[in-house]
């Protein structure tokens, strides 16, 4: 279970600002995690509490590919990001490293700045602990379950390549 | 069953008759990419993978450190390091500085990607490479890592969105007017998870480098790959480039396009995207009085041989204004001999506009060319994000390489046809 105040953010938040461009040979996660939301705003790294979730509008993690983006978000301790879609790199990449992610329908509508949020991650359940509101998350595809379930792309790939080497 | 052309490619490779959006497919991979940025994280990814020691076919795995080289810094020579070694132990394709270039303007030029190929890259900007009708789409680094190991990816079929224009192109306006002019129709997210297929008689008059600026920034629109038709001018490029095989797939008259979106070309006019969005796009002519502090003319968006010639012929015999910063940068080492062979290189410098080694550098704020804050740029890149070229108070302003050459030579935001 996910429990924490929500963060608030509006549309179409980009990679670049989740992590600046000129921090990206960067390898060490908890260095990274310094400069998260830098350049949205400075003080964002030193108030955000480990724990708390992030809530957005559409499209959150747009442009780059830098997956230094999810890693940063995952060291700084983003718990969840809510959001009613994401891009599509970002998507794969948050799947990927194992930050959670939830896509809800108007999430930002049903959130406000300092508001709990209560999310189960098994049963896709999102709860607004402020109001009571109670949401459904999208079910991830059974694909990307198998994904979740296998722990991780890489544990995925893993066994794939057992498969494949069997199958040679 | 009738399908679009990114439907085939996918299903050629994937080993079936036939896919249809939404589908989730295991697909072999012809290429995959990285960069020094993203291949770092993949080294670590791939190291985590159980059974991986080798890339599943060193020929079909390509780095090309790009984007903060030559080094700018002892953290960037380090990582530039740390990917050269893995390159030359795994003896994957490389290019070296002095040999290399932007990575999305090097691989066709190199003739690396082909017709009908799958490309997936550890950039977002990968799905350049629809412009000599390839899929080809970003991944991030975990995704490159899986991908060298088992020379798959699993990818859903995206529904593809038809954008068709009709009629010629006005004086001035590039393949970069015109996706700047379609993004901001589309929106940022008009495209998420969607294939674009960019069609008509405006298309077909397009030389390939414009097709690769156009797919170059499909991700704009937050699709997923942006593919173009392949024509007698595809073939005599990849021609040019290599004399390895392709293969052409053609959409069926009868495919299934989720939407087809009409532009008369009639309407479009040299475009600037205005901070911070790229679909932030208006005519170049309702731009205003903005005065500038900076051009940049280069990268993976109009870094070709083409496009420096578009500002070079404005440049010629003028001089850059005494207020900008002008700088250009050729997109790979054998566009910077090209551009030194016909002679543009002096008309840069003469124009008071530094020339760069080919490096993506101030296109995402590494170096090369950074802001201070409250300064202005016009850029041919592909990204206006805040922060995107340096401090996050300056301002990037998106254009194709005649209104950047124009807004050098007058100081302020402006087009060719004012000058």
């Amino acid at each position: 279970m996910i429990e924490g105040n929500v963060w608030k953010f509006g549309r179409d938040i980009d990679t670049d600002l989740i992590i600046a461009g000129r921090y990206c040979n960067i390898s060490d996660p908890d260095e990274l995690a310094k400069h998260v939301f830098e350049d949205f705003d400075p003080t964002f790294a030193g108030r955000f509490v480990p724990g708390d979730v992030v809530v957005a509008d559409a499209n959150f993690g747009c442009g780059s590919s830098r997956e230094v983006a999810p890693l940063c978000l995952k060291a700084a301790g983003v718990a969840a990001v809510v959001a009613p879609f994401f891009a599509r790199i970002f998507y794969r990449n948050a799947i990927n490293i194992g930050l959670p992610i939830f896509e809800l329908p108007d999430a930002a509508r049903y959130f406000e700045q300092g508001q709990g949020i209560r999310i189960d991650p098994d049963k896709g359940t999102v709860v607004n602990l402020s109001d009571g509101t109670s949401l459904q998350a999208v079910a991830f595809p059974q694909f990307m379950q198998k994904i979740i379930g296998a722990g991780g792309l890489l544990q995925y790939a893993g066994e794939r390549l057992r498969g494949l080497e069997n199958d040679r | 069953m009738a399908m679009t052309m990114t439907e085939k490619i996918l299903a050629a490779h994937a080993g079936l008759s036939g896919v249809h959006p939404g589908q989730i497919i295991n697909a072999k991979v012809d290429l995959v990419l990285a960069n020094e940025l993203s291949a770092v994280v993949a080294i670590e990814e791939f190291g985590k993978i159980r059974g991986a020691e080798k890339v599943f076919d060193p020929r079909k795995v390509v780095i090309v450190p790009d984007h903060f080289t030559p080094n700018k810094d002892i953290q960037s020579a380090q990582v530039a390091k740390k990917v050269r070694e893995f390159a030359l132990a795994q003896q994957t394709l490389y290019f070296e500085v002095g040999r290399t270039g932007i990575e999305h303007v090097l691989l066709p030029e190199q003739g690396l990607v082909r017709p009908g190929m799958l490309v997936i890259g550890g950039d977002s900007h990968t799905c350049t490479y629809g412009g000599v009708g390839a899929f080809a789409t970003g991944v991030g680094s975990t995704d490159v890592a899986v991908a060298w190991a088992l020379g798959e990816v699993w990818l859903k079929v995206p529904p593809t969105i038809r954008l068709e224009f009709r009629g010629k192109k006005r004086p001035w306006v590039s393949g970069k007017d015109l996706i700047l002019y379609a993004v901001a129709r589309l929106g940022v997210d008009g495209a998420t998870y969607s294939a674009l297929e960019f069609t008509g008689e405006g298309i077909a008059d397009l030389s390939v480098a414009e097709r690769l600026t156009m797919a170059n920034m499909a991700i704009e629109a937050g699709a997923k790959n942006g593919i173009f038709a392949v024509d007698a001018k595809t073939e005599s490029y990849v021609r040019d480039a290599t004399d390895l095989s392709y293969t052409v797939y053609e959409s069926d008259p009868e495919a299934e396009y989720a939407q087809t979106v009409v532009f008369d070309m009639a309407d479009i006019e040299p475009q600037v995207a205005f901070p911070h969005l790229p679909s932030n796009s208006k005519p170049v002519a309702e731009a205003g009085d903005l005065s500038i502090d900076q051009v940049v003319i280069g990268s993976c968006t109009n870094g070709r041989i083409e496009d420096l010639r578009v500002a070079a012929a404005l440049l010629k015999g003028k001089k850059v204004h005494p207020r900008v910063r002008c700088i250009v940068i050729p997109g790979t080492q054998k566009v910077y001999l090209r551009a030194l062979q016909e002679g543009l290189l002096e008309t840069f410098i003469q124009a008071d506009c530094v020339v760069s080694t080919p490096t993506c550098g101030p296109c995402l704020g590494g170096h090369m060319g950074i802001l201070a804050e409250g300064e202005r740029c016009v850029s041919t890149t592909n990204r206006n994000f805040v922060g995107r070229m340096g401090h996050v108070q300056s301002e990037v302003y998106l254009a194709g390489p005649a209104v950047a050459a124009a807004s050098a030579l007058s100081g302020q935001i402006s087009g060719p046809e004012e000058l």
